[in-house]
């Protein structure tokens, strides 16, 4: 029993221009929880998906319990006893519970056996879970236990998991550690990949850190600060956003009963938001997805109109008016999909510039486009928020998901406005340029601006707001100072328990 | 207007002659969906598979070897549209349209020594006792065996799509293409052979208009049967019975204004003729169209 589970030798990968993982070598033993560190495109992905089957190391062994292991696809990755669950689901929205999980497994049964399985899976690791219903109706938590009770029912040597919490609710991520220290002490290794940094602290017993595809250190989270952690994965000092003093100024935008119908199938109606945001405050909005924050941002932007008198701006009724109209006087948006929707990934950084900056900037006359004056705004935009590419001409698709975000956040805040909303705006970014992107926005609360952050992460809600609410099926809770709130109370929030606030304070 | 010249039995017997085309072309396009690829070259495949078919037939005098010949060149045809989509990433839309071309110009040119001929007789194929009880017998149970093979295929395709494995890996591959790349699935596999599977059934519809209905050859005899195939996928929401259905509803209106310009009715016989067509513009528009599969007319490549 000297050997470890899965031992990594010199592993090597590299893509046309470069190069994704030089040289990894390390062990992970029996029922460890190892954790994984880096930043976007450090190499963590590549070397999973190397584990996993689906990329081929151009060098490099790999050995599980003291065999060669090379696995030419998952499904012999699978067969050998290691289970992955992805960043992104890798499920089938129209299809049911069962039929995700058979796809996942090597010889399934009948969906019937399937089903008792699954019911008697979840039941042993608390993870309740119905499996006739379609999962495109299930909630991101929900969701996520269907991948990793697919992985359990083959009795996995080895468990990677990739961004898991990154959806959950506080109290999701607290049954799925429970879940996660149940398989380790019954021997199930797990491979733990995050970028928050507290988690790994709270679970895992050994980190590994990739920079720019190498090994860097490895560490044991549990002696190792938070910070180390993050300067061991940047490689330099961290830069933590400083909130300035400011004041708080008058009423610019409110809104009076938002409500609105979804405007599709699998979306949240909105009901009866009432709230008013102030001239340089940070307003954080938390909720799990799906709990009508797409819906709350549309409303906003101009792009799902709504009764006219539910939204008011500096005392004017704008629930009418057209996104270009709002950008006009000052109400921007970012929203949270930028491959798509925040930007056209086929069209230049100049054109992508272009198009929610026309009105503000000044970029057409009658109607004809100002090339250069766009090309220069571009510029900016790039070179205020340090956005790594070539130049404005490359295609909003060639940049990595980071740089894209600095440059679709940039381009709101460059066109100073008076009231920001902006929807998950570090979402899947690295901690230096979401640290980055969070000072942008505080600055711009100091000059004088209204922000609205709606986010999944709670640490970064509570860094940079002045006051938090919580979105629950389409409902806000009223605003209460961040300072101060504990996450038992934002759980509650969250969790849309308003009423038990009540009864927990007085018990 | 004669009314009463129209017998009620005829009718629908010969109804469901009239849906088989479109329903076996239709059924391939399923299935081509399902798996997430769009083939807009149905048309093209059922003219080609109409030709050979027909070729086949005359040359060796058997109807079957002519239905098996028509499947092998729609299948052909088909592979070509695959290779270029899934193997070179061309768009989906345009290689269609184009393959649609393709395959009226390439149907004629191997029509050429075939025009005038008539197929080999294709005998119905009454099924003993059961083509006796009457009304129902003549309505059911006294068809060409071409018929049945399309009734059967439906129904197998229904059961492959919900019982089996492979079905299973198919539709996971037409709703997430990503995500079945990622559990380790061919995509681009299971893509082809399902492209392929609709080829040979549209070559099927062809063949049974050049062999059966009609039963001649003549360019462009498939006359938008391909296009009426591909709404029928959609006003099914890609389900199997539904199909049925709705090749039957159109196959119900070609049949019925056919009598009614028999009958000598007061309209205009263009009108008639437009009323298959407007029929299924009309139901696609009013009914809600289903969830289409995920991935449906993607290009996928495995990048990363």
């Amino acid at each position: 029993m000297t050997d470890p589970l899965l031992r990594l030798t010199g592993l090597t990968k590299a893509y046309p221009g470069v190069i994704a993982n030089k040289d990894v070598s390390f062990d992970i033993g029996r029922g460890e929880v190892h954790a994984l560190l880096g930043e976007n495109g450090a190499g963590k992905s590549t070397l999973v998906k190397t584990i996993y089957g689906l990329v081929k190391p151009d060098s490099g062994k790999m050995t599980l319990e003291g065999a060669p292991f090379q696995p030419a696809e998952p499904r012999a990755a699978r067969a050998a006893g290691v289970a992955m669950v992805f960043q992104h689901f890798s499920l089938f929205d129209a299809m049911n519970v069962a039929e995700n999980i058979a796809l996942g497994m090597e010889n399934p049964p009948a969906q019937s056996e399937i089903a008792a399985r699954v019911l008697a899976v979840s039941d042993q690791y608390g993870l309740p879970l119905d499996p006739s219903r379609i999962v495109g109706e299930l909630s991101a938590g929900e969701r996520q236990r269907v991948e990793i009770i697919r992985c359990l029912l083959q009795d996995p040597k080895l468990l990677i998991m990739d961004e898991p919490t990154s959806v959950l609710t506080p109290q999701e991520v607290a049954i799925l550690f429970e879940t996660l220290r149940k398989l380790s002490a019954e021997g199930t290794a797990i491979l733990y990949i995050s970028h928050k940094l507290e988690e790994i602290r709270a679970l895992c017993e050994t980190a590994t850190v990739l920079r720019l595809g190498e090994v860097v250190a490895t560490c044991d989270p549990r002696a190792t600060s938070a910070r180390d952690m993050a300067e061991l994965m940047v490689g330099s000092t961290l830069h933590v956003p400083e909130k300035a003093a400011r004041d708080v100024g008058d009423v610019v935008l409110s809104l009076k009963n938002l409500s609105a119908k979804a405007p599709h199938r699998f979306g949240t109606s909105l009901r009866n938001i009432s709230l008013d945001v102030r001239k340089g405050e940070v307003l954080g909005i938390g909720g799990v997805a799906g709990n009508g924050q797409d819906e709350l941002v549309a409303a906003l932007s101009g792009e799902m109109p709504t009764g006219a008198d539910m939204l008011h701006y500096k005392g004017k009724a704008i629930g009418q008016m057209r996104p270009n109209e709002r950008r006009e006087i000052g109400l921007l948006a970012a929203p949270e999909e930028r491959m798509g929707h925040a930007a056209a990934p086929d069209m230049s950084l100049t054109e992508n510039a272009i198009m929610t900056a026309t009105t503000r900037q000044r970029l057409t006359t009658r109607g004809f486009l100002h090339w250069a004056k766009a090309r220069g705004f571009a510029e900016q935009v790039i070179k205020a928020f340090d956005v790594r590419t070539p130049g404005p001409q490359n295609a909003a698709r060639s940049l990595s998901g980071g740089n894209l975000q600095k440059f679709v956040i940039g381009r709101e805040i460059m066109q100073d406005p008076e009231v920001l909303v902006v929807n998950q705006p570090t979402w899947g970014v690295d901690a230096s340029a979401a640290a980055a992107i969070r000072q942008a926005l505080l600055d711009l609360a100091s000059k004088g601006a209204a922000v609205i952050c709606i986010s999944q992460d709670l640490d970064e809600l509570m860094e940079i707001s002045d006051r938090f609410a919580a979105l629950n099926e389409g409902r806000l809770s009223a605003p209460r100072p961040a300072r101060g709130l504990t996450v038992d109370e934002i759980g509650l929030m969250l969790g849309g328990a308003h009423d038990m606030e009540v009864a927990h304070d007085s018990a | 207007m004669d009314l009463s010249s129209i017998n009620p039995v005829l009718l629908v017997a010969s109804l469901m002659v009239a849906a088989t085309p479109i329903m076996l072309a239709a059924i391939g396009e399923l299935v081509v969906e399902r798996a997430g690829v769009l083939n807009l070259g149905v048309e093209g495949m059922m003219i080609t598979g109409a030709i050979c078919g027909f070729i086949v037939a005359v040359n060796t005098g058997s109807p079957w070897l002519g239905f098996i010949g028509a499947a092998i060149g729609g299948a052909i045809l088909s592979l070509l549209f695959g290779v270029l989509t899934q193997l070179l990433l061309s768009n989906q839309v345009a290689t269609g349209l184009a393959l649609t071309l393709f395959g009226l110009g390439l149907s004629a040119l191997m029509g050429q020594g075939y025009i005038g001929i008539k197929a080999p007789a294709f005998p119905d194929w009454d099924v003993p006792l059961l083509s006796d009880i009457p009304v129902i017998g003549p309505i059911v149970f006294q068809h060409d065996p071409m018929v049945y093979v399309g009734i059967f295929l439906v129904a197998a395709v229904w059961a492959f799509l919900k019982y089996s494995r492979a079905g299973l890996v198919l539709r996971a591959v037409g709703e997430n293409h990503e995500a079945a790349h990622a559990l380790g699935y061919h995509v681009i596999r299971v893509r082809l052979l399902a492209i392929m599977f609709g080829g040979a059934c549209a070559g099927l519809g062809g063949a049974y208009l050049s062999l059966v209905r009609v039963p001649q050859w003549t360019e462009g005899m498939t006359a938008g049967a391909g296009w009426i195939a591909l709404a029928i996928v959609v006003f099914a929401s890609w389900r199997p019975w539904r199909l049925l259905l709705g090749a039957y509803l159109f196959g119900g209106v070609t049949v019925l204004q056919l009598n009614l310009q028999a009958a000598g009715a007061a309209i205009g016989v263009a009108y008639l003729s437009m009323a298959p067509y407007l029929a299924t513009i009309a139901v696609l528009v009013i009914m809600r169209a289903g969830r289409a599969p995920g991935s449906l007319g993607q290009s996928f490549h495995a990048s990363r």
